[in-house]
């Protein structure tokens, strides 16, 4: 395996593209007791039209999602039970781009690395089993659909944008998966999950060669061609200015913000993230503002996230007025874009910024889920605060300039009864 | 990672050091441990908010984030959380380890900051200040009110009030609405300066420092701390058995889709001499894994819900089962929740089930060292339980030797104390 180092934060990673075509990365930590191994394919909850088989493909939402829970099942039985019964805390989830198997455990990692790797590629269901899942999933989604969270993010991607999958929500709806089969299931599979469309990720004191040797023996020997997703073109009109539903809430939750073009790099995700904190951060003028106006609470935050085929820029938190609110991140933006930097600010949001990217690194599983992330767009996620180091004040307001229009912002609101 | 050293470094003011360098990150805490009650609970809860709102040096809220962004985007958060009837009024710092800092000491930084955070707060004549104190309340009010957006929590939270009603574990650890509300500067300042000088403090520091330096910095930081005698009376009732023949059911009703079930227990008899490592593997067996019998039969075998599981709450010896299912499953649910755990009482556990649920209680055990938030926390409720030195590895090895006849033995001692059921409104109308 080839050794990266990466001095400025201290760790290394050792990489490797398999011969089935697999790319594995490991970073080994020392001194901790856990072992964590993440397993992901580049398909999620918006990859719902592909080619397959020579056809365009239509999926229903929450097929990628409702695959994610049938995987655990094998034919003696179910994985979630097996690796527990190692000792291993079994989980998964699915985004819009990405469907994640992973498990930590303190002891038999290459046993429960074995169990992961195959129940993930050998695929069984049956019509029973998936009419049994129809029940476990609906649950999910009702209770999803208490959630106020979900309900003002959703709503917020809704505004955004006019004719897209992540206008629906990951997991479906009740009547969406009821269209699911067990024949859907296995064909999305078949279409996604292959060794080169895929990648593993591990963290902790484990013995490198011998996780490689593992997954080159038990995965399918063919790397497999990654089936092409849907395009769709960006258009950076958003569909409506505000989206507001009323749930069982207390005080009103908000997310206001606005779309860019999808598809940048680690680079622009960090100086994205560097802008909105320099903007909206806890030591901006912005923030203190709302924060002594009783506007917003601590919860309050500002973020840029960052897809294959969306990309958004949001503020978000509980607020008794939440119009107000936009229209203060609004009159910000205006001033922050016509004026110069404030560079001293600027060093101290780096500065923070740095200290997370640290921080970030004695979780394993943001540790595997950046690296996994950053592969699917063929960057390494150690790397971060090497770019942090390079970037300056211009970076952070061409970003604002390029990907935040005030003019194009919308509000999502949920709201009490 | 070297053994938990534990000292009192002034009267009644204790620290925990783990020295270790794995790491990125350090983390300094510090809780004023104090009696959970309604009359004081949001009190108690605003304080470490308007503590940090403006203190000598750093008058305003812009200021301290301005100065810990300044310390590679150090955190320096207020944390309240209750442990059986104690309430932990707490500060919690962490912050990128000396090692990562080009040489900045960031230690000694954090433990000033914290120090004339809890010493010298901002006050005008002797107070407060008015728009701190109504801001900070205005925030602890809404979130007070928010509990109930989170409907799993919210269930769990009912459940407790209304089956403790009577006891202080009743008391939310943000205290009621009704007294939050009506908290005024003058009240919080006398609070303040009654609490400060009586709380024990207990500290807690995870990193790369000897204790030796985290004892000279926090020795520093909090050589103005008044010391007066403690309250002695700290601890937690602890209520063996159900307080009715039958158990007490609740029902509310909210604009929901999924209803929310929470079954309550007490522990029993196990309370009297608790061994915590069989009564954390009774709930691993029982309610607490993905190999548990609430998870492979109510979700698992009759797909009745999305999540049912089992928490213990080992301080006041409480055992609290959650699931979301739908409306009519009510009954149903319930009926399985209670017959797996008659199926525990009457020793129906297989071997592959004990060692499942041992395996995946150790890994969590050990888990815990590998977090220093988790380890922060840990440490907390062992000094609570009186066992402040004992580490997670140790537990893990007593989990080890646990029969199955403990885990059964316990099982038989607990009782069902009450239901709370949340349902929707239109079937409230049904």
């Amino acid at each position: 395996m080839e050794t990266r180092e990466f001095a400025r934060v201290g760790e290394q990673m050792l990489a490797e593209t398999l011969p089935n075509g697999l790319p594995v990365y490991v970073v080994p930590k020392r001194g901790f007791n856990k072992k964590y191994a993440f397993f992901a394919t580049s398909y999620g909850g918006a990859d719902r039209r592909f080619l397959f088989g020579g056809q365009w493909l239509d999926t229903p939402a929450g097929i990628a999602h409702f695959l994610e829970h049938k995987l655990f099942d094998t034919k003696d039985g179910n994985a979630l039970t097996d690796l527990a019964m190692n000792g291993a805390s079994p989980n998964a989830f699915t985004s819009f781009e990405m469907t994640a198997y992973h498990f930590s455990c303190t002891e038999k990692f290459e046993e429960n690395l074995k169990i992961l790797l195959e129940f993930v590629s050998v695929p069984y269901f049956t019509p029973e089993s998936v009419e049994k899942e129809r029940g476990i999933i609906g649950q999910e989604i009702r209770m999803i659909e208490d959630t106020p969270q979900h309900a003002v993010y959703y709503n917020f991607l809704k505004a955004l944008y006019e004719n897209h999958p992540v206008r629906d929500t990951i997991a479906g709806t009740v009547e969406s998966i009821g269209e699911i089969t067990a024949q859907t299931l296995y064909d999305c599979h078949k279409a996604f999950y292959t060794p080169a469309n895929m990648v593993l990720c591990v963290a902790g004191d484990v013995d490198a060669p011998a996780v490689c040797e593992i997954a080159q023996a038990l995965l399918p020997a063919e790397a497999g061609a990654p089936p092409m997703k849907e395009q769709l073109p960006y258009s950076d009109k958003p569909k409506q200015e505000k989206r507001e539903v009323r749930m069982e809430v207390s005080t009103p939750l908000f997310m206001a913000g606005a779309k860019a073009q999808p598809g940048g790099g680690l680079r622009q995700e960090l100086a994205g993230n560097l802008a909105l904190d320099y903007l909206a951060g806890k030591s901006s003028p912005l923030y203190t503002r709302l924060y002594n106006d009783g506007l917003i609470t601590g919860d309050f935050s500002a973020g840029f996230e960052s897809g294959r085929s969306f990309s958004i820029s949001a503020f978000s938190g509980e607020s008794r007025d939440p119009e107000r609110v936009m229209a203060e991140i609004r009159a910000e933006l205006r001033r922050v874009l016509a004026g110069s930097p404030d560079s001293e600010r600027m060093e101290r949001a780096k500065k923070a910024a740095l200290g997370r990217i640290f921080r970030e690194l004695d979780q394993f599983e943001s540790i595997c889920y950046d690296q996994a992330d950053a592969h699917f767009r063929g960057e390494e996620a150690l790397r971060k605060a090497e770019v942090m180091d390079t970037l300056t004040a211009d970076d952070a307001l061409t970003f604002l300039h390029s990907s935040v229009d005030p003019e194009k912002l919308v509000l999502s609101a949920v709201r009490p009864r | 990672m070297n053994e938990a050293v534990r000292k009192e470094i002034m009267p009644f003011v204790y620290l925990t050091c783990l020295q270790t360098t794995k790491f990125k990150t350090g983390s300094l805490s510090l809780n004023l441990l104090t009696r959970l009650e309604h009359t004081t609970a949001a009190k108690n809860a605003l304080l470490p908010r308007v503590l940090l709102r403006g203190f000598a040096g750093h008058p305003t809220m812009e200021r301290i984030n301005a100065a810990l962004e300044g310390l590679y985007g150090a955190r320096l958060e207020p944390m309240i959380r209750k442990k059986g009837e104690i309430q932990c009024v707490g500060l919690y710092a962490d912050f990128t380890d000396d090692l990562y800092t080009k040489g900045e000491p960031v230690l000694e930084q954090m433990a000033a900051l914290l120090g004339k955070a809890l010493l010298s707060p901002v006050m005008k004549d002797g107070r407060f200040l008015d728009e701190n104190v109504e801001g900070e309340r205005r925030n602890l009010c809404n979130e007070i009110r928010s509990i109930v957006n989170d409907k799993r929590t919210y269930a769990v939270t009912r459940l407790v009030e209304l089956m403790c009603d009577g006891e202080d574990y009743a008391v939310h650890k943000l205290g009621r609405l009704l007294e939050a509300e009506e908290i005024t500067t003058e009240a919080l300042t006398a609070h303040y300066r009654a609490l400060l000088p009586t709380a024990a403090i207990e500290i807690f520091y995870c990193g790369s420092a000897s204790p030796e330096r985290v004892e000279t910095a926090l020795s520093d930081a909090l050589t103005n701390l008044p010391r007066t005698e403690p309250d002695f009376g700290l601890g937690t009732e602890i209520r063996m058995n159900a307080l009715l023949d039958e158990p007490r059911i609740f029902t509310e009703a909210l604009d929901v889709s999924q209803g929310k079930l929470g079954v309550g227990f007490r522990l029993g008899n196990c309370m009297e001499a608790p061994d915590y490592a069989a009564i954390l593997l009774f709930n691993a067996v029982y309610g607490g894994t993905v190999n548990s019998k609430l998870f492979l039969n109510v979700r698992e075998k009759l797909s009745l819900c999305y999540y049912a599981s089992s928490m213990i709450e080992k301080h006041k010896g409480l055992m609290l089962v959650s699931s979301g299912i739908e409306f009519d499953k009510y009954q149903v649910a319930l009926n399985e929740i209670l017959a797996q755990l008659d199926a525990v009482r009457s020793g129906q556990v297989s071997e592959t089930e004990l060692l499942g649920a041992k395996g995946a209680l150790i890994t969590d055990l050990r888990a815990i060292l590998d977090s220093q938030l988790q380890l922060e926390d840990y440490y907390l409720g062992q000094v609570i339980a009186e066992e402040p030195t004992a580490g997670p590895e140790a537990l893990a090895r007593r989990v080890e030797a646990v029969p199955l006849e403990a885990v059964v033995q316990i099982a038989k001692g607990v009782e069902q104390d009450a239901v709370y059921f949340l349902k929707g409104l239109e079937e409230e109308e049904r």
